[in-house]
């Protein structure tokens, strides 16, 4: 078996270069067809009947009125009289006609009666929940009662991280086209391998007949893992239609309610602490939501998991609303948001600085040193001493500025993965996984790892992925992607070489293991002029060409691949107490990270994030209306994502090291995107003196803390 | 009225109540039936409506309710957008429309030089046209509200949102897409500066940014960091590229005018 283990970081030649993605100038030109822009032949387009009441009972459906518009096609019940629905958005029928246009015509035609019933929509507010909360039983650890008896400093706060929507920009949806018994799927996925399986499931179909097709797709962030209710009613519309292609995707609104929300978090948290800050004793009382099943408790204390003398209790609160799906790094930025606001009040009210009892209680996490180098390395570079105050920013002036912490933890090991390589005797190259590229630069990591193998350039390499007919790859979720594909390639494309090396050795007249490719060449070790340029060496195959597998198990890694990374940020945030508004002047990202593949694509990952973090901070909720029981901001006016302007400095940090590097491969999809929330919510607590409880900090929020209304 | 007009800084709902401007939401196929390819154009200062309406004896009723958003953002880069002046006189001078749809009716669309001839209802958005009947993908549909950017083409040369202008408006007009862009020998710089900064993630907003910054940096040779960081609110990303976008139209710029690759 050769030896898989990666190259060391200073024989690399292609790994740990910055390469622009492969797939850059097809997306920046308009090129890349995502699934929404499939077009087919004589191509059908759906539009949905959705549910307008937060809770109801379906008492009649009558499609008749719609059947008889213009340029209808086909109507399917997804939900039959006397079903009772539990949030608006839900899915009652998907009707098909010749255009856009006339199917939205023949989806209004569509008749629905409800028998309307009472909801509830709001949690922030525990009191008020009643019976739709339910508590899950009291968690203790240690003596938390005589710890807060002899807590030197005790600090006491509320905090609440509202659900947010993931807003991808492209709408879940697919194409569907039966030919015959076959079907062609054309969605927008992050599971290329098992999204064509789950659709077999649900229309019971064999997998088999299910050829899945996406070259690019519009964004996921955990929301795109399986078929949903949506695929199965464009597979009957299409078959209703003799298998015409139909063309289905949630418009903006309906997105917005059904297609997945990350749970909102609330929590009361108590902590008892000495004089410099050593925390004693922790207690919360938390709760959240994620529709009508709940939520879970968050794993609070977060990264600090070691705090002794905890008392936790949890209210899962049921919502008529949109179900919650995986939302990049669940859970993890309301734990990191409770614990670090939690962790920052009790600074403040110990007189103390907070960087200093962050790493005064590094000892209760479960790397003390990456912490600890962490927070100073943040700190330096966010110019911490010269910058950071008590609490209240005294400069004079309406202007206050602030600094603030979050920290992060996260796995990130590779998920179970499977490639071939194919190696023409012409010397190309080929690698197929089923995978998927969601923007994080999968493709071009593959690419370089190939090359990098067989000593070729990138542009040598050819890519093959979004397919379900290749070799089967994990699903993209959990930052388990490059961790997975980069080791299965590795593996397929040296399986691949040992072939190449074999059919050349004869005519260098030595032996396999004395040949290594390098440069284009196939050459003898310490004899580099003893060599065959790739495509000679290549030619000694014959006519058939190298077909070699390599998988992945995440169980036997190889160290290619390990997870578990920490991360701090520090946030810089200037405060209008005028008009209430936050604007981020710095936000210094410092990420523990293992073998770097693509720097990057690797920082953008962590711009991203740090930019996704800051909208969750300072503009978007989802809104609920008690009174109708409706999401109210379904669209993009006020859904509020941050603006390119809105986005101050940021410095990204990688924290590229040999120790680090040999931990293998790590995903950083999740990591980054936990602690900007904590970090923001944190230096505006900094800078005017006073905690604003419930993000996103809003200027209305601001001036009422402001005013002691908060 | 106040919509999210191109190049305004997205602000947060507070601010927008508390500067005490009235702003409502226009909810599709909520327009009244003779009000018939009427326009609504927004100004700096919020918005002006200049409808088209039918003759009020002369024209005979519309069978069915007219277009779901018979409205055209007026989307000027760069100097925000037009003086409502401007807009009054372009209203005063638009020619009577005539009554067209609801059924199909025969439109020619000039597409990056090209002329194509549709049977499209009156109702159908520049957006739909491009993408469901020319195949011309790269403008892409996300919010179809005008809200975020998506589904930029340039229309005379001005960045427009073509999910809110009709494609029956955009006749005799010299619409660009991003296809156009990319049909020369060498790929325009923008597209270059895009993959060198790595101004892409999922990709789906990009050919709306870059579409965006074709029409700011039109107007802007020389931009600084600052006025790209403005030039370009009109546009959301889900994925956070804004770092590499605004390195990419500084980038280009500079390409542009050392004419490299102009």
């Amino acid at each position: 078996m050769p030896d898989y283990s990666w190259p060391p970081m200073e024989n690399r030649r292609v790994i740990g270069r910055r390469m622009s993605r492969l797939d850059g100038a097809s997306k920046a030109s308009g090129r890349a067809k995502y699934g929404s822009d499939i077009n087919r032949p004589g191509m059908l387009f759906g539009a949905l009947v959705t549910c307008p009441h937060a809770h109801a009972r379906i008492k009649s459906i009558d499609t008749g009125a719609a059947e008889k518009t213009k340029g209808f096609a086909a109507a399917h019940i997804m939900t039959e009289p006397g079903a009772e629905i539990q949030w608006a958005g839900w899915e009652v029928v998907a009707v098909a006609a010749e255009t856009e246009e006339l199917a939205r015509d023949a989806a209004r035609a569509v008749k629905v009666e409800y028998e309307v019933l009472p909801h509830f929509v709001r949690e922030e507010d525990l009191a008020k929940a009643g019976a739709q909360a339910k508590a899950s039983g009291e968690q203790i650890t240690g003596d938390p009662d005589q710890a807060f008896q002899q807590a030197e400093v005790v600090s006491e706060g509320l905090y609440g991280i509202p659900v947010l929507t993931h807003c991808c920009m492209e709408a879940h949806g697919q194409v569907i086209e039966w030919k015959g018994d076959q079907m062609e799927y054309w969605p927008s996925t992050q599971n290329v391998s098992g999204i064509g399986g789950d659709l077999a499931k649900q229309l019971k179909l064999p997998a088999t007949n299910i050829h899945v097709m996406q070259e690019a797709m519009g964004g996921g962030f955990g929301s795109k893992f399986s078929s949903d209710r949506w695929a199965a009613a464009c597979a009957e519309l299409s078959r209703k239609s003799g298998g015409r292609a139909v063309k289905l995707f949630l418009d903006r609104a309906t997105e917005l309610q059904i297609a997945g929300n990350r749970p909102s978090h609330f929590a009361r948290i108590k902590l008892g602490a000495k004089k410099d800050g050593a925390i004693t004793g922790w207690q919360s009382e938390s709760w959240s939501t994620g529709g009508i099943t709940g939520g879970g408790m968050p794993q609070i204390p977060y990264v600090y998991t070691n705090i002794p003398n905890q008392r936790k209790n949890h209210s899962a609160v049921r919502v008529n609303a949109g179900p919650q799906r995986a939302w990049r790094a669940p859970n993890h930025p309301a734990a990191s948001y409770l614990t670090c606001c939690a962790i920052d009040d009790l600074a403040a009210k110990a007189n103390l600085d907070p960087l200093e009892v962050f790493a005064t209680n590094a000892g209760y996490t479960a790397r003390a040193e990456v912490y600890r180098y962490q927070l100073q390395k943040a700190a330096a570079l966010i110019e911490w001493k010269k910058l950071w105050h008590p609490r209240g920013d005294p400069a004079k002036g309406h202007i206050k500025r602030g600094l603030g912490i979050g920290v992060a933890t996260w796995g990130g090991a590779g998920h179970p993965s499977n490639c071939r390589a194919v190696i023409h005797p012409d010397g190309s190259v080929e690698v197929e996984l089923g995978s998927q590229d969601l923007g994080t630069g999968t493709r071009t990591i593959i690419a370089m790892v190939a090359a990098e193998t067989l000593g070729l350039p990138v542009g040598a390499i050819k890519v093959k992925i979004g397919d379900n007919k290749y070799p089967q790859s994990g699903a993209s979720g959990g930052s388990t992607t490059v961790g997975g594909v980069s080791a299965s390639t590795r593996k397929a494309t040296m399986n691949a070489l040992e072939k190449v090396l074999a059919a050349a050795a004869p005519a260098l007249g030595t032996t396999p293991d004395q040949l290594e490719a390098v440069g284009g060449k196939v050459q003898v070790k310490g004899a580099p002029a003893k060599a065959l340029a790739w495509r000679a060496a290549c030619a000694k195959l014959g006519v058939t060409p190298v077909t070699e597998m390599g998988a992945h198990d995440p169980k036997n890694p190889m160290g290619l691949s390990t997870g578990n990374v920490g991360g701090v940020q520090i946030s810089h945030v200037a405060v209008d107490t005028e008009t209430g508004i936050v604007k981020i002047i710095k936000h210094v990202v410092v990420q523990d990270c293992g073998l770097i593949i693509n720097p990057k694509t690797a920082e953008s990952q962590c711009y991203g994030a740090a930019i996704m973090g800051i909208c969750g901070a300072l503009y978007e909720e989802r809104v609920m209306d008690q009174q109708t029981g409706r999401m109210l901001n379904v669209d993009f006016d006020y859904y509020k994502l941050a603006g390119i302007a809105d986005i101050g400095e940021i410095v990204v940090h990688l924290d590229i090291r040999p120790e680090h590097d040999k931990r293998g491969v790590i995903g950083l999809g999740e990591p980054p995107v936990v602690p900007p929330v904590a970090a923001i919510a944190n230096a505006v607590a900094n800078a005017i003196g006073v905690r604003v409880p419930v993000v996103p900090v809003t200027p209305d929020k601001v001036l009422a803390a402001l005013e002691g209304r908060a | 009225m106040l919509i999210g007009e191109r190049g305004a800084v997205k602000t947060p709902l507070a601010v927008l109540v508390a500067t005490g401007l009235p702003f409502c939401y226009i909810q599709r196929d909520r327009v009244e039936p003779r009000q018939t390819g009427f326009i609504i154009r927004t100004g700096k200062e919020g918005v002006l409506v200049s409808s088209v309406k039918e003759p009020p004896e002369a024209a005979p009723k519309p069978k069915v309710r007219f277009s779901r958003r018979g409205f055209i953002r007026g989307v000027g880069l760069g100097s925000g957008a037009l003086g409502s002046g401007v807009l009054h006189q372009e209203a005063q001078a638009a020619p009577a429309a005539a009554v067209v749809g609801p059924g199909p009716a025969p439109i020619t669309l000039q597409v990056n030089g090209k002329l194509h001839k549709l049977n499209l209802e009156p109702r159908v958005t520049l957006l739909d046209a491009l993408r469901n009947h020319l195949d011309h993908t790269g403008a892409k549909k996300v919010c179809d509200r005008g809200a975020c950017g998506a589904c930029t083409v340039l229309v005379d040369g001005r960045a427009v949102y073509s999910c809110s202008i009709l494609a029956i408006e955009a006749q005799g007009k010299n619409i660009q897409t991003i296809e156009g862009l990319a049909s020369g020998p060498k790929p325009d710089p923008l597209v270059s500066a895009f993959v060198n900064n790595d101004a892409s993630q999922c990709g789906f907003c990009t050919p709306g940014f870059v579409m965006a910054a074709k029409a700011f940096l039109g107007a802007n040779r020389a931009p600084n960091y600052e006025q790209v960081k403005q030039g370009l609110g009109g546009n959301l990303c889900r994925c956070g590229t804004y770092m590499g976008i605004r390195r990419a139209v500084l980038e280009a710029a500079k390409q542009v005018q050392g004419g490299k690759n102009a």
